[in-house]
Formats: structure tokens, C-alpha cells, sequence
């Protein structure tokens, strides 16, 4: 199985602060990749730069073998990766069908209207939105319509930051099982950035799991579900210790 | 019969005004820059018009369309020389970048065309229109006829077309507009284009009713307060704004002392930023960052 996407040694700074430091990631082809992490871990800043929207001071992002470091996010976005940013960035006075409409903004061809109901079909409850304008709908249906509006650019790599935020778990339910299905029956590729842990562990077939700046752990989904550390910080689970609590002064760091 | 013909002719200068306010929101929604020299730009479209017809003697219908052309280019020019390597920059200095502009192309034109006002030879200029007591000049007909039409076609592009929802995309969220492959950067240019095209259109319009001279782009300063009371932000609030600051000047010239006439703009827009600070249309409510 070959990388679609490669990143190799990146580093980024906001002004003198140091995002990431020395990232490297593979992303396989068809697979479901998530990226774990706390709060100013360095998550956002790696998507970034995947998609164009920040320059890495170091470092490479190659996408399907070819260089795509330091280009434009919209020239990035029309080789085929969509990325579907934090906090349902929506077009708030544009219609539901205008949104839509928008992320097949860079294709030419005649299949533009087919997706759009490919769309409705995995999103049935943006149907009945069509016309009204995205600032009114809900947090998730907005989710979903940002979500659906990156699946009209018919990508190959989707990057999903953060898409169960501010979500009932109901609905981080819903999301999950379209993630799980455009995966499977789509062959989309997903890099997927999430803060719930269980979700991102349940989704992935590959995780890494990053703390200030830094890979610090990664193998696939399952064993990192059984890993200790990750048991402990991510997915909440107490651990027992001799005497029955928290060992909240041993707690482990990798800094 | 007095007052109808005051609101005529109100009508047709509060649509010059609208016309060179709708510049300035296009430009503000799109790219968050206040573009002061927009009234200098519309002066700039009125003297190439003046240059096409008068100068080298062009019909009256080769030379709009060719006028038009010429601007957007100047618009496209702008962009990519002046402002683009502004996006990002404080406000302050984009502010003081484009009352500069504003400078320079008064002195260029100066240095071209001369100070002395000159007039746009337009076809059906002289001719009237009565309807009973009340008689409209041609000219202002076809400032309201133009604007009219204007209006009609922004709102078809900006509804129905691809492009012109792009523009609103781009405008409305940045970030998501480049995530979903729109080249915001060529479309930032044809918003200048197309707002230097708006300024020509005022200022082929108006030209062969106010004569032309290099100081003729300051009536830009009444239409920004025309946008303002429009609600900066809003197309149609541009138009309406243009419109109420013309109806309201042509009253006050009637009713008030002289001096009055010069000063209601800016009384207007004290009253509306009193009693109504977000404008007629309130479309700035609220703007992700």
C-alpha cells in the first residue's frame, strides 16, 4: 500500500513560538489515520500546513509523490485534499445548496449535480434545508453541511479537524458511522484530528498521537487503545493504583 | 410640481452617489479595505470616457464599453501593485495607501487632461422629457435608467452566478472559501475590477451633468457617508444611502439657507449613526474573524 500523503521533519512557528517540532507522518491510501493530542499540541498547525494555509519554516508535505509544500490552500485543495477546518466554517449568509454548490466550485464536469444528491444522501436532514442559509441551521447540521461540502470537491484525502466539537454524543455517533462509510464505500482517505480519543481510536487504522509540538507515540488504532498511557491520559480510565486511587502526582509526560 | 422635480433630480445624483458607494462595500466585504480613492476612480472613468469621445473622437457607444474595459484593468492593476501586498497590514496604513492614491490620481489626471473642467459629449445630451410641469433632462434619465439597469445586473450575478456566489463566499468566510478551492486571490482582483467598473459607470454618467475636473472624485466622501447609512456592508444599503443622501440634499437646498445643501450629508449621517448606528441594513451583525 503506498502514501498518499508523506510529511517529513516539519516545523512551524507562530511568530516566535514553536508550533511543531519535527513532525513526520504517513497517511496509506483508503486508510482512516487520527491524530490525538491535548489542547496546543500541535494538531491544527500539522493540518495547516498540510492544506497551505500556513508556510513550515522546515520540512516537506508531498502528496501523491509530488511536493505540495508551501503552495496555495486553494491549489492544494484542488489537487484533491479537502479539509473540513475546526468549528463548522460554513458560508453563514449562502444557502445550504449555495455551500454545496461552492465546494465543487473548482470542478468542470457534469457529475456536479449527482454528488449534490450523493450528498443529501449521506446528510438526509440537509435536504430539507435546501434553501435556508447555513447561519441558521444547528452546530451539527452545520458540521455536516461543512462536511458535505468537502465531499463535492471529490477528494481523495479528507482532513477533518475536529468534527465531534461542540456535538451530542448522539451526533458524534451519526458522524462517526458517515466517516466510517465514506471510508469503506468511497475509498476516501481520512486524516482525521479529533480530541475525543475514543472516537479517533474507534475510526483509525493508524494513530499518532501528539504533545507539544511533537510525535510522541504512534501504531495502529487497536494497540494504542491497549496502550497504558493512553488508557490514562486520553481515554479517561482510572487507573487503580495499590491503593485504589488516582496517582494524580505520577502523572507521565513525555516532554 | 416643485417638489417632484427636486426628487428627480434628487434621484439622479443620489444615484452617483449609490453607485460610487456600492464601490466602496464591494470592496469592503470582499477584502476588509476601505477604498478612499473610489470617487478619484470614478473621475479617472470619466476622463478616459472624455478621452475616447472628445480626443480621438470615438461614437458615444464604442467608447463606454471600451471605458469600461480600460478600468477594470486599472482596478486589476490596483490590486496586484498596491493592495494586495496590503492584505494582513494594519488598517491605518491601508487607509492612508488609498486617500495617497487618491492624491496621485488627481495630480495625474491634472498633469493629463488640464485643470479646466471639460464635458463628456454624450448624444442625447440637451433633450428633455415632460411630463406636464415637470421636465428631466435626458442625462438624468440615463443615470436612473443606468443605475436601474446596473442594479438589476449585480443582483442576477451576485445570485445566479458561479463567480458571483464565489465572490459572496469569499467574502463571508476566507478561510472556508480557500479550503473549498476558490482562487480567493484572483477573485479579490475582479472585486477590484469590478468596483473600478461601478466607478466608471458614475462617472460616465454624471459626467454630462456635473462637468469633469481632476476635484470631481472628492463627491466620493458623500457617497462613503451614503454607505454608511446604507449600513456599510450591504449592496442595496449602498444604493438606498446614495438615494436618501441625494433626495435629502436637493431638499435642503430648497428649504434650508445656503450652505445647507453641501452639509446634509453629513448631518444625515449623524442622525443615522445616532438613531440607527448599524444603517438601514444591518448585514455586519456579525463577521467570523
Amino acid at each position: 500500500m503506498s502514501n498518499l500523503l508523506e510529511i517529513r521533519n516539519l516545523e512551524a512557528y507562530y511568530g516566535p513560538v514553536m508550533a511543531i517540532r519535527g513532525v513526520s507522518m504517513e497517511i496509506p491510501e483508503g486508510q482512516v489515520v487520527s491524530l490525538l493530542g491535548a489542547n496546543g499540541a500541535g494538531k491544527t498547525t500539522v493540518l495547516k500546513t498540510i492544506s497551505g494555509a500556513m508556510v513550515p519554516q522546515k520540512g516537506t508535505v508531498s502528496y501523491q509523490g509530488r511536493l505540495i509544500t508551501g503552495r496555495d490552500p486553494d491549489w492544494v485543495a484542488r489537487q484533491g485534499i479537502a479539509h473540513v477546518p475546526e468549528g463548522r466554517e460554513v458560508f453563514p449568509f449562502l444557502s445550504v445548496d449555495e455551500n454545496l454548490k461552492m465546494g465543487a466550485f473548482s470542478r468542470r464536469d457534469r457529475e456536479i449535480n449527482a454528488d449534490l444528491e450523493r450528498v443529501y444522501d449521506y446528510f438526509p436532514i440537509l435536504k430539507s434545508f435546501t434553501k435556508s442559509q447555513a447561519v441558521n441551521l444547528s452546530g451539527g447540521q452545520q458540521q455536516m453541511l461543512a462536511i458535505g461540502r468537502a465531499l463535492m470537491l471529490r477528494p481523495t484525502l479528507m482532513i477533518l479537524d475536529e468534527p465531534s466539537l461542540g456535538l451530542s454524543p448522539l451526533l458524534v455517533q451519526e458522524i462517526s458511522e458517515i466517516i466510517k462509510r465514506l471510508n469503506a464505500e468511497e475509498g476516501l482517505t481520512v486524516l482525521l484530528v479529533e480530541q475525543n480519543a475514543k472516537m479517533a481510536l474507534d475510526l483509525g487504522d493508524y494513530g499518532y498521537v501528539m504533545e507539544v509540538g511533537r510525535i510522541v507515540m504512534e501504531d495502529s488504532c487497536a494497540r494504542l487503545k491497549e496502550a497504558t498511557d493512553i488508557q490514562e491520559f486520553y481515554l479517561g480510565m482510572k487507573d487503580q493504583g495499590v491503593r485504589g486511587r488516582r496517582r494524580w502526582k505520577q502523572r507521565k509526560t513525555w516532554r | 410640481m416643485e417638489i417632484i422635480q427636486l426628487l428627480i433630480s434628487g434621484v439622479s445624483q443620489g444615484c452617483v452617489y449609490g453607485l460610487i458607494a456600492l464601490g466602496f462595500v464591494l470592496i469592503y466585504k470582499a477584502t476588509e479595505m476601505v477604498n478612499f480613492a473610489q470617487g478619484d476612480v470614478m473621475m479617472l472613468g470619466a476622463y478616459v470616457a472624455i478621452t475616447f469621445t472628445s480626443i480621438w473622437g470615438w461614437p458615444y457607444y464604442w467608447a463606454v464599453p471600451a471605458t469600461l474595459l480600460v478600468m477594470a484593468g486599472v482596478g486589476i492593476l490596483l490590486e496586484r501593485l498596491l493592495f494586495r501586498p496590503m492584505i494582513g497590514e494594519p488598517h491605518f496604513a491601508v487607509l492612508m495607501l488609498t486617500i495617497g492614491l487618491g492624491f496621485v490620481l488627481r495630480a495625474l489626471a491634472g498633469a493629463i487632461w488640464g485643470s479646466e473642467p471639460r464635458a463628456l459629449q454624450m448624444p442625447y445630451v440637451g433633450d428633455v422629457l415632460r411630463m406636464g410641469e415637470v421636465v428631466v433632462g435626458y442625462e438624468n434619465l440615463a443615470i436612473i435608467a443606468g443605475t436601474a439597469l446596473l442594479c438589476l445586473l449585480m443582483w442576477l450575478f451576485f445570485r445566479f452566478t458561479t463567480v458571483g456566489l464565489a465572490m459572496q463566499a469569499a467574502s463571508q468566510n476566507q478561510l472556508a472559501a480557500f479550503y473549498v478551492g476558490i482562487p480567493v486571490k484572483r477573485i479579490f482582483m475582479l472585486v477590484w475590477a469590478l468596483s473600478a467598473v461601478i466607478a466608471a459607470i458614475a462617472g460616465i454618467l454624471t459626467a454630462p451633468v456635473s462637468l469633469v475636473d481632476p476635484l470631481i472624485g472628492f463627491v466620493g466622501i458623500k457617497a462613503f457617508a451614503a454607505a454608511i447609512v446604507g449600513g456599510f456592508g450591504s449592496m442595496p444599503g449602498a444604493i438606498l444611502g446614495g438615494l436618501l443622501v441625494g433626495i435629502v440634499e436637493q431638499l435642503a437646498g430648497l428649504y434650508l439657507p445656503p450652505g445647507f445643501a453641501d452639509m446634509s450629508a453629513y448631518v444625515l449621517l449623524l442622525v443615522m449613526l445616532v438613531i440607527r448606528p448599524q444603517g438601514l441594513f444591518a448585514t455586519m451583525q456579525k463577521k467570523k474573524v
